[in-house]
């Protein structure tokens, strides 16, 4: 079908497909435009809507580290991707089948992610020489210079038209143009046949307390959005059914808020109150910010001078007998390496999530990366071994917080949970599990001196000393960062007990492997080649892999989360394969902690540091080079 | 009162005590070792629940010579742990021993932020002028011109005055002894431990190998104390001296030294110690008094009330949000919000 769509300055014609013939399972929608635009709420009220309609989604948020980036560059563009569709959907996907655009620089940055096809929406009102020049258009015409011609690109003017709808509010300019995204968004709610409630309610609340009349310009944009995609025919008209999920209560959540969450299931499960110290940092904010929230769980948090104070707060806690945790990302991390030792050398527990971002130094705050593993494993001084675990998806950081507590205050260590920037801001729809289904959490406490008297460096069968923690009558000790004799604690420069206890120290740590359970391969058990990732990787690799498979190929995946220790079976699952590839986002980390130990196998890399996740695209090219 | 008459050796672990002989360590040990006793009983602290944290240096040594809980952490950071510490259990009485070294140099921020919380910590500042474990180098409270190893030809950076600091960084209990005036340095932390928020004693403590006699010229000996330095007590007279005839008056916006009975000042111009009043003008003036102009204020200089103390803040914030809270447990949380259910 043709249609013509025509404005002022700009007339092209555009097919598009309305016919319900051939309806896809999985649709991308990219929300983009200046950091100032709101596409970050655009994007997570569409998102919203559709998990509570049922489909399965995962979402991506794209943004400039500057809070309000130079308007209308292609440095200031935030973006919002939202996948969602009626079967199991793992990634935010690699490339959109709808791009809303609010400017030429939101067109001009997310040109490359456009699926061949794919729907353009922009604000034909920001085509002006002004907006052309500033995203650095070598000519007038943006759309024929990004090669569009073969993409059904639409060019309504959103701003005019929201203008309109809105001439009735007694509101400033400002405050009018502002709900622009809201009319991009009805656009997008029709084309889909999403039903606007959701956005209601949720925007009716947001402004209740500061100014209704803006709430209720708000859902006019969004309504005559709707009506003007609706009433025009220039949309095509998609329905994409419920996923087949999980029998179950659902709700969407993000890694940062899982994690949060974690913890606090933790504490209830363990008795301990939670405690955190903490200092801002992205993209780690928000699991401060969420238990900061959490006060009715009797969470204590204390936002902290700084990241090394953040630590120490916590270390303070941990030796005072609460749950403990610290969040930070990279550059946090290397501030709280010092502290970190101590908390090994004291042997208390302690769980430090970093959200990992592009690094070194400040690096690219607000972009993904995997590349703080070495630094978790090894960046401190002395032999300094701890647990680190990795979580792969925004929901199941909610377990490996929940684990990663259990390990540290079972086994008196502290562990270093990964998360990064990808999965911390992702969110997808999460099956609400039941505390009942989650285990108990049994440290070693301490209530009163055993006969003979209190030891506090004796340890369990787990190598775990005791947590005898002040205020408890007999138990007075003495713990610190200097050496200390095996049993008594005392200050101890002994060579022989040094030996014993980093051996010690080491053996504790590796006695973890216990309560690892076994890696699992998804595919067959040997094959022609082995894909290996860990962490917020998986849904691209394992997308990755079940495409190759179903196209016949001979490809598994072994995706691991505990990474020291490594799983008991790590060798078995390894040796099934002609060819092993270790996928990560950095250059070569876990590839290389394989290698020191496992040096039976060749381990062969696919690495990528661009600050994005991996395109399930790229990862086939090389799976199918390598299957070659 | 409670009565737990608990004595100084309750408090004396097994751990033989290694700092250097004629360390005034060894004095402040033993104030400590009096003055907690005294504590116990005045605010019912039973004996399990002192706790002792301490940072890095000769001081922080300190912790293994209690036998309370102890923590002996890394350089700088007593503050900040022993913060996370008192928050985590506000039942517990926590003291921190800290020099000058570790609080105001590598753990400066930890300690003014402490301060500025007003965390119910009760910080026992070791000032000695100088880097005694490391062997010798100049410290933020050397004086200008201090010839040490790392400052060969004496030291181009002015010391801070941890009274000025403690005060400007909003703390609400300050006081100074020295390592000599035993009973003084007792009172002071007796005094300190009562103090509902952060109380930080400064003892003027001698370095015996690294910085002899830093303190001498007002602090050498008794006679030398009573001339060179003013013990203030609160609601009593500012007076010093051997015969108690000097004293301290407000003129010209300063404060100044006279005799009583000459140059026309009488007892009625002497200043009244006012520890309780919450403005601070007076209060770093005495602070920062310094030999030879004036004598050297020992005693507790600022103590006011102030109701927002960190640690109990948090606590009681946690129970107001709890107790108005519909969600109860985990599985409430899990729940809340918006959820939807596939069947």
């Amino acid at each position: 079908m043709l249609y013509l769509h025509t404005n002022k300055s700009h007339s092209i014609l555009i097919e598009m497909d309305t016919t319900k013939s051939s309806v896809p399972k999985d649709v991308v929608i990219r929300f983009s435009g200046d950091s100032g635009d709101g596409m970050q709420l655009t994007g997570t009220l569409f998102s919203d809507t559709s998990a509570l309609m049922g489909n399965d989604i995962s979402t991506f948020p794209d943004y400039p580290a500057e809070i309000r980036a130079p308007q209308g560059t292609v440095a200031g563009v935030s973006g919002f991707q939202v996948h969602f569709g009626s079967c199991r959907i793992e990634n935010p996907g690699d490339y959109c089948d709808v791009l809303v655009a609010m400017n030429p620089a939101a067109l001009k940055a997310n040109r490359k992610w456009l699926k061949k096809g794919a729907t353009v929406i922009i604000d034909g009102d920001s085509i002006t020489e002004e907006h052309i020049k500033r995203a650095g258009f070598a000519t007038d015409a943006p759309i024929k210079e990004l090669g569009l011609e073969e993409y059904n690109v639409v060019v309504p003017d959103i701003t005019t038209m929201t203008r309109q709808a809105l001439a009735g509010f007694n509101l400033d300019n400002k405050s009018v143009v502002k709900c622009k995204n809201m009319f991009a968004l009805g656009i997008c709610f029709f084309m889909f046949e999403r039903p606007e409630d959701h956005a209601k309610v949720y925007l009716t609340s947001k402004f209740a307390k500061k100014n209704p009349e803006i709430a209720k310009a708000n859902i006019t944009a969004m309504e005559a959005g709707y009506n003007y995609a609706a009433n025009t025919h220039q949309f095509a008209n998609t329905y994409i059914p419920p996923a087949k999920l999980e029998k179950g209560l659902y709700r969407s959540i993000n890694g940062n808020v899982a994690t949060a969450w974690g913890f606090c299931a933790a504490s209830e499960k363990s008795g301990r109150p939670l405690f955190c110290g903490s200092y801002p940092i992205t993209p780690a904010t928000v699991i401060l910010e969420e238990l900061a929230k959490r006060k009715d769980l009797g969470v204590k948090t204390v936002q902290a001078e700084d990241e090394i104070a953040g630590i120490c707060t916590s270390i303070g806690a941990a030796f005072a007998g609460d749950l403990a945790v610290t969040t930070t990302s990279g550059p946090g991390l290397s501030l709280k390496s010092e502290a970190l030792g101590l908390a090994v050398m004291a042997e208390l527990p302690l769980v430090l999530v970093d959200v990992q971002r592009g690094g070194p130094s400040t690096g690219l705050p607000t972009k993904t990366e995997q590349s703080d593993l070495q630094q978790a494993l090894y960046g401190r001084n002395g032999e300094c071994p701890l647990v680190v675990i990795a979580a792969s998806t925004p929901s199941d950081c909610f377990h490996y917080a929940f684990t990663a507590a259990k390990i540290a205050m079972e086994h008196m260590t502290p562990v270093i949970l990964l998360t990064d920037g990808f999965i911390a801001n992702g969110s997808e729809p999460w099956r609400i599990p039941s505390m009942s289904d989650y285990p108990a959490i049994v440290p070693p406490i301490v209530d009163e001196a055993p006969e003979g008297g209190f030891m506090p460096y004796a340890r369990n069968e787990r190598l775990a000393r005791g947590w005898a923690f002040p205020g408890k009558a007999g138990l007075e000790h003495r713990v610190g960062g200097l050496e200390k004799h095996s049993l008594y604690g005392s200050i101890s420069h002994d060579p022989a007990n040094h030996q014993l206890m980093v051996r010690t120290r080491a053996a504790k740590v590796a006695k973890v492997v216990e309560d690892v359970p076994p890696q699992e391969i998804y595919g067959d058990n040997e094959g022609d080649l082995l894909v290996v990732g860990w962490g917020g990787t998986r849904g691209h690799l394992h997308n990755a892999v079940e495409q190759m498979r179903e196209e016949g190929h001979s490809v598994s995946l072994a995706h691991f989360n505990y990474i020291n220790p490594l799983p008991a079976n790590t060798a078995d699952v390894f040796k099934g394969f002609k060819r092993i590839v270790v996928c990560e986002l950095n250059e070569g980390q876990f590839a290389g902690y394989l290698r020191q130990h496992f040096r039976e196998f060749e381990f062969e890399q696919f690495n990528k540091c661009e600050g994005q996740p991996f395109t399930v695209v790229e990862l086939k090219e090389k799976f199918n080079d390598l299957l070659k | 009162m409670a009565e737990y008459k608990y004595t100084p050796a309750d408090f004396k672990s097994d751990q033989e005590v290694r700092w250097c002989p004629g360390c005034g360590d060894h004095a402040i040990l033993n104030a400590v070792q009096r003055a907690l006793p005294e504590v116990a009983d005045a605010l019912d602290i039973p004996h399990n629940k002192f706790t002792f944290i301490s940072g890095i240096g000769c001081s922080s040594r300190f912790i293994y010579y209690m036998k309370t809980f102890g923590f002996h952490t890394i350089h700088g950071r007593a503050n900040a742990v022993a913060t996370g510490v008192k928050v985590a259990n506000p039942d517990l009485s926590v003291w921190v021993m800290t020099g000058d070294g570790d609080s105001l140099a590598i753990g400066g921020n930890h300690f003014i932020h402490a301060i500025r919380r007003n965390v119910n910590l009760n910080v026992v500042l070791f000032n000695n002028e100088i880097y005694g474990l490391t062997k010798g180098q100049y410290s933020p409270t050397s004086k200008l011109g201090k010839i040490t190893k790392t400052s060969p030809y004496g030291t181009v950076e002015k010391p801070f005055n941890p009274g000025e600091l403690v005060i400007g960084a909003k703390g609400t209990f300050f006081a100074r002894s020295v390592d000599m005036e035993v009973m003084l340095t007792k009172e002071c932390l007796v005094e300190g431990a009562k103090h509902e928020g952060m109380s930080v004693t400064e003892v003027l403590q001698n370095c015996v190998i690294f910085n002899d006699k830093t303190h001498a010229m007002f602090a050498g000996d008794k006679a030398t104390r009573a001339e060179h330095t003013i013990t203030l007590r609160h609601g009593e007279k500012m007076l010093f001296g051997a015969n108690r005839d000097k004293g301290l008056v407000f003129e010209n916006k300063k404060l100044k030294v006279v005799t009583v009975g000459q140059d026309g000042y009488t007892l009625d111009d002497v200043l009244t110690h006012d520890a309780h009043e919450q403005d601070t003008t007076l209060h770093v003036m005495l602070a920062a008094m310094k030999y030879p102009d004036y004598p050297v204020a020992l005693g507790v200089i600022r103590s006011v009330a102030d109701p927002t103390v960190y640690d109990r803040r948090v606590a009681e914030q946690v129970e107001e949000v709890r107790a108005a809270s519909k969600i109860k447990c985990m599985d409430d949380l899990l729940r809340s919000g918006e959820t939807w259910r596939i069947e």
